[in-house]
């Protein structure tokens, strides 16, 4: 009998302040005092914000008008980007041949995107980039199949943003792990070199660097030699970049337990074979996370090359900015810039979080 | 093996790309390669910058085509390359270019240390102050105490301090990066007065939500004549540099234009006949084909026709002729004889 009351017994309810979204707000803004204290002052400001933010960027904005109706408009004229898009996205590639440069990033990107999956890297996927590289030069360059050609001085804008940051990490990359080795490496001349190179790289800032290859380099050589000014940049990119990457490889090579190296030895493998399918395969995967900062800044840094006249992404922008008819616009272009940059950063640090999950095996 | 073999394509590859210009004097290295580099400013509007389609335009752009006119008698046979202000010299000093037709301002150091060569001035400027008609200013001379903002590390920092210290008057500079912020700036009221090259307050008037209520003041306080630059050592090629300059401002005299320029062909006038080639003689001297100057004026124009198309005043700078002016107009444009 006794059992039948408490299945009778009414299930009470949780008290209200701790389900629903009286309890959620009062869990997580409204906890003690000082919480509240704050989430009032965070509030206040996002309203003391927010709104006006809002009227500049979509209410009292224009999207796609000329340069003189965005004198009449107290909001965003982000007019100045679609004016200008050919010239900020493209630079100075000839006109009628914008096609090319498009193409060429489409083929980037999508070998990128098609590279994502782990299951696909074979030595096929090597020849497909080595084939993909040579179809973008070859686009890009012309010359042939009736392409006009297009010197590499008239490379700009993002697609010269992509190929100095792409080709930058993807030499870099491998340079900085030989240089790793090099530094951990027992024959004292190897390792005094990598040492002095990657310190002295380290040691100075990539504008140095780059101002070396452009202003200074150039007085070196004989007179009427040139060395393409897009090759000079890219190389100051890569030596420095693969510095920085050494330094974080070989944190990861320091992280490997001695054991590893003793079972590589008493399995009988050289050290080509033991750095190549035992030590690296660990080292670089700890190192992820590291080498995803570093490839970052190398794509952002190649901002830098404005200082040298190169005209990326950033240059074609400001370049635009300095026709007084858009001078006024700069908020709204860096803005757009921003974006940009973000859609490419965002993608490629998801991407690592993601080869970091899938690589994880654990210990 | 297969890294050596890596190792030479990459080389090779590389090597594609370094590109050996015929040693020697630069007019012959011009001719081989069949087309003029010419150094450019790359973000100065009027001067030298692309517009929306990635085609350069301005006076410096306009005067490189001109010699590549003369040269080659096809003023399309000219490649541009932007360089800062830090990177124009060693760039024409290192052979990257042939000519700089990059606002320069001609001075003594520049010719001497520098090793270059400036021809004939193709724009006068000068450093002038833009103020608010709200101030009731007439004269720079009336400007004591005032903020004045001004780009960093450049001459006109130091001019305006010169020009305030000799005058015993105070002043209280704005320093800021970049020309369009400094627009904004002043336009927002954080200083009294702009200081800036001449040709660049234009600019910066233009921009203006009303352009009428702002005044450059008359006083300009430097001296910038901005002329094209060539290395020591050729100077022939220093001769057609500058007699191409020279051409466009003696055809502005002459009234030859790019649309009567052909007519003007018929001219019975010797002067008219043998700037144009037609009694032969000037083209020899140059060591050029005796149409030269006819392909500057058909191809680009004369300098009045070049000014009002990049910085006249029908266009955004909207700028006078003022010391661009011929001779004849009480400017400073004069041409020697073409005899």
């Amino acid at each position: 009998m006794t059992e039948a009351t408490t299945a009778k017994r009414a299930q009470l309810k949780p008290p209200i302040s701790n389900v629903g979204v009286v309890g959620w707000l009062y869990t997580n803004l409204f906890s003690t005092w000082y919480n509240s204290l704050l989430t009032i002052i965070m509030l206040l400001m996002l309203a003391w914000s927010v709104p006006p933010l809002f009227q500049w960027a979509f209410v009292d904005s224009l999207w796609n008008s000329s340069a003189a109706a965005c004198r009449d408009i107290d909001g965003a004229c982000w007019s100045v980007i679609p004016n200008n898009f050919r010239f900020i996205i493209l630079g100075f590639f000839p006109e009628g041949q914008e096609w090319r440069p498009i193409l060429a990033m489409v083929l980037l990107l999508g070998l990128v995107i098609y590279s994502k999956e782990r299951s696909r890297w074979k030595k096929s996927l090597a020849w497909l980039w080595l084939i993909n590289l040579i179809v973008m030069g070859t686009l890009m360059y012309g010359g042939v199949l009736g392409m006009p050609v297009v010197e590499t001085a008239q490379w700009s804008g993002l697609p010269l943003t992509l190929i100095l940051s792409f080709f930058g990490m993807i030499v870099a990359y491998p340079l900085g792990i030989l240089l790793a080795l090099g530094r951990r490496s027992k024959l004292p001349a190897i390792k005094t070199l990598c040492v002095v190179y990657i310190e002295m790289i380290r040691g100075v800032p990539l504008i140095s660097l780059l101002f070396m290859s452009s202003i200074m380099f150039p007085l070196f050589l004989p007179e009427g030699v040139t060395i393409d000014k897009v090759l000079r940049a890219l190389v100051a990119i890569i030596l420095f970049a693969a510095a920085y990457i050494a330094e974080v490889v070989r944190g990861g090579l320091q992280a490997m337990p001695r054991g590893q190296y003793e079972a590589a030895d008493s399995l009988g493998l050289n050290y080509s074979n033991t750095m190549r399918l035992v030590i690296l395969p660990q080292a670089l995967k700890i190192v992820i996370p590291p080498s995803v900062g570093v490839l970052l800044s190398v794509f952002k840094d190649t901002s830098l090359v404005v200082i040298i006249a190169l005209y990326d992404v950033l240059k074609t922008t400001m370049v635009t900015l300095s026709n007084p008819e858009w001078a006024g616009y700069s908020k709204e272009s860096y803005i757009f810039l921003a974006l940009l940059y973000f859609c490419f950063c965002y993608a490629m640090s998801s991407y690592s979080r993601r080869l970091e999950k899938e690589l994880h095996t654990g210990h | 093996m297969k890294l050596t073999k890596t190792l030479v394509l990459v080389l090779s590859l590389c090597l594609m790309l370094v590109s050996f210009a015929h040693a020697g004097k630069d007019l012959d290295a011009v001719k081989s390669k069949g087309f003029i580099q010419a150094g450019v400013n790359g973000s100065l509007f009027g001067f030298g910058m692309p517009d929306a389609k990635g085609n350069w335009a301005g006076l410096d752009v306009d005067t490189a085509r001109a010699i590549a006119a003369a040269i080659f008698g096809d003023a399309s046979k000219v490649k541009f390359t932007p360089l800062s202000a830090q990177q124009r010299f060693t760039a024409l000093q290192s052979g990257e270019i042939d000519v700089l037709t990059r606002n320069g301002t001609q001075t003594l150091s520049r010719e001497t240390q520098l090793g270059l060569n400036f021809v004939s001035v193709n724009y006068y400027d000068g450093q002038g102050f833009l103020v608010s008609k709200k101030l009731g200013v007439k004269s720079a001379k009336e400007l004591d105490g005032a903020t004045i903002c001004v780009l960093p590390g450049t001459t006109t920092e130091q001019n305006a301090a010169d020009y305030f210290r000799t005058n015993k008057m105070s002043w209280k500079p704005v320093v800021i990066e970049s020309t369009a912020e400094l627009a904004k700036t002043f336009f927002a009221g954080r200083c009294d007065v702009l200081t800036s090259d001449a040709s660049q307050l234009a600019g910066t008037r233009a921009i203006a939500q009303n352009p009428k209520d702002y005044i450059i003041l008359p006083e300009i306080i430097s001296k910038e004549p901005l002329a094209p630059a060539v290395r020591h050592g050729d100077d022939q090629f220093r001769d057609i540099v500058d007699f191409s300059v020279l051409a466009m401002i003696n055809a502005e005299e002459l009234g030859i234009t790019s649309k009567n320029v052909d007519e003007m062909l018929k001219s019975k006038n010797p002067v008219i006949q043998r700037f144009l080639g037609t009694s032969p003689g000037n083209g020899k001297s140059l060591g050029l084909d005796e149409k030269w100057a006819y392909n500057i004026i058909k191809q680009v124009g004369n300098y009045g026709e070049v000014f009002e198309r990049n910085v006249g005043v029908n266009t955004t700078l909207g700028i006078e002729r003022g010391l661009n002016a011929l001779w004849t107009n009480g400017g400073l444009m004069y041409s020697p004889p073409f005899k």
